[in-house]
């Protein structure tokens, strides 16, 4: 095997698999903290892949990595006001247990 | 393969061994504090990746927004809703696991499908900026991505104020269903959950 360089699947697989983790975990965590570190995974997969992109094909205008600090800013903003939803369902639930929001539930 | 190439190599596995392994911790870990601090590791090993792209502004961007406060904010939210509790038993656990892991199996392989059959259309290497890379964001977010840049300083705002004003503590001076004076010491220690249990 004789490369020149990392080839760009590389880490277009590696941002696969941290995207699916993300997926099962947002399925099957029942701790809400757990589902918001699952919704950090899947950002930073997407996360990956642009810059993965932004280096291979277009690597003289990089608008991948300015999209890049811009999800990064979002994800800053969305774990915010996530954690600020979870405290306030824990004041009036006094659990975090996924399975007992079921108010929307029909 | 120049020695060079081979440092990079080696990097890489590493790094995306430890993404990889680090975030099957997070999701599969009893314990939600290993999960939070596992994270942290996940998200250094990603900024060491966009090292590897030539990406450094990023990566310092990555460390410090991600280790310095998504992290620790998760960790002190933890720290405010830790309390050991009996989860109760869902029935059809078994099945649930078995459908979303064959779901997420098959966008897998789905997902890998095209990374590895599609003809990316890759750019020649001599047109890479590499490390002026800073220099050309900065003049990305001045010139053509300024809009966005504005709407993201005005998105923080209304998720600075949003996050006060939901996790804040109403005080009030008396209960609004039974009209009793409130304990002010630990509100939601003493009453009565708002929402109670459907079912």
């Amino acid at each position: 095997m004789n490369l020149e360089s990392i080839p760009l699947q590389a880490f277009l697989i590696v941002s696969s698999a941290l995207f699916c983790i993300g997926i099962w975990g947002l399925l099957n965590s029942r701790n809400a903290v757990r589902v918001l570190m699952s919704i950090e995974l899947m950002l930073n997969a997407v996360n990956i892949n642009l810059m993965a992109f932004s280096s291979y094909i277009d690597n003289n205008l990089i608008q991948g990595q300015v999209f890049t600090i811009f999800v990064i800013t979002v994800a800053a903003a969305e774990a915010a006001v996530g954690l600020a939803i979870l405290l306030s369902l824990y004041r009036n639930r006094v659990t975090v247990d996924m399975e007992s929001f079921n108010l929307l539930k029909w | 393969m120049s020695i060079a190439i081979t440092t990079q190599f080696i990097c890489f596995i590493v790094l995306s061994l430890v993404v990889i392994i680090g975030a099957l911790g997070v999701v599969l870990l009893e314990s939600i504090v290993y999960s939070a601090f596992l994270l942290g590791g996940v998200f250094m090993s990603v900024a060491g990746l966009y090292l590897l792209l030539n990406a450094s502004f990023v990566a310092a961007a990555q460390v410090l927004v991600y280790v310095g406060a998504v992290n620790v904010l998760i960790i002190f939210a933890i720290m405010l809703v830790n309390k050991k509790e009996d989860l109760k038993p869902i029935n059809d656990i078994k099945s649930r696991r078995i459908i979303s892991t064959l779901i997420c199996l098959t966008l897998l392989s789905l997902l890998i499908r095209v990374d590895l059959t599609n003809a990316w259309n890759l750019s020649s290497p001599q047109n890479s900026i590499g490390e002026e890379s800073t220099i050309r964001i900065g003049e990305h977010l001045f010139s053509d991505y300024l809009l966005p840049f504005e709407v993201a300083s005005v998105l923080l705002l209304m998720a600075m104020i949003g996050a006060i004003v939901l996790a804040r503590r109403d005080v009030m001076s008396k209960d609004i269903s039974t009209g009793l004076p409130v304990d002010q010491e630990l509100i939601e220690k003493s009453s009565e959950p708002l929402l109670t249990n459907k079912n």
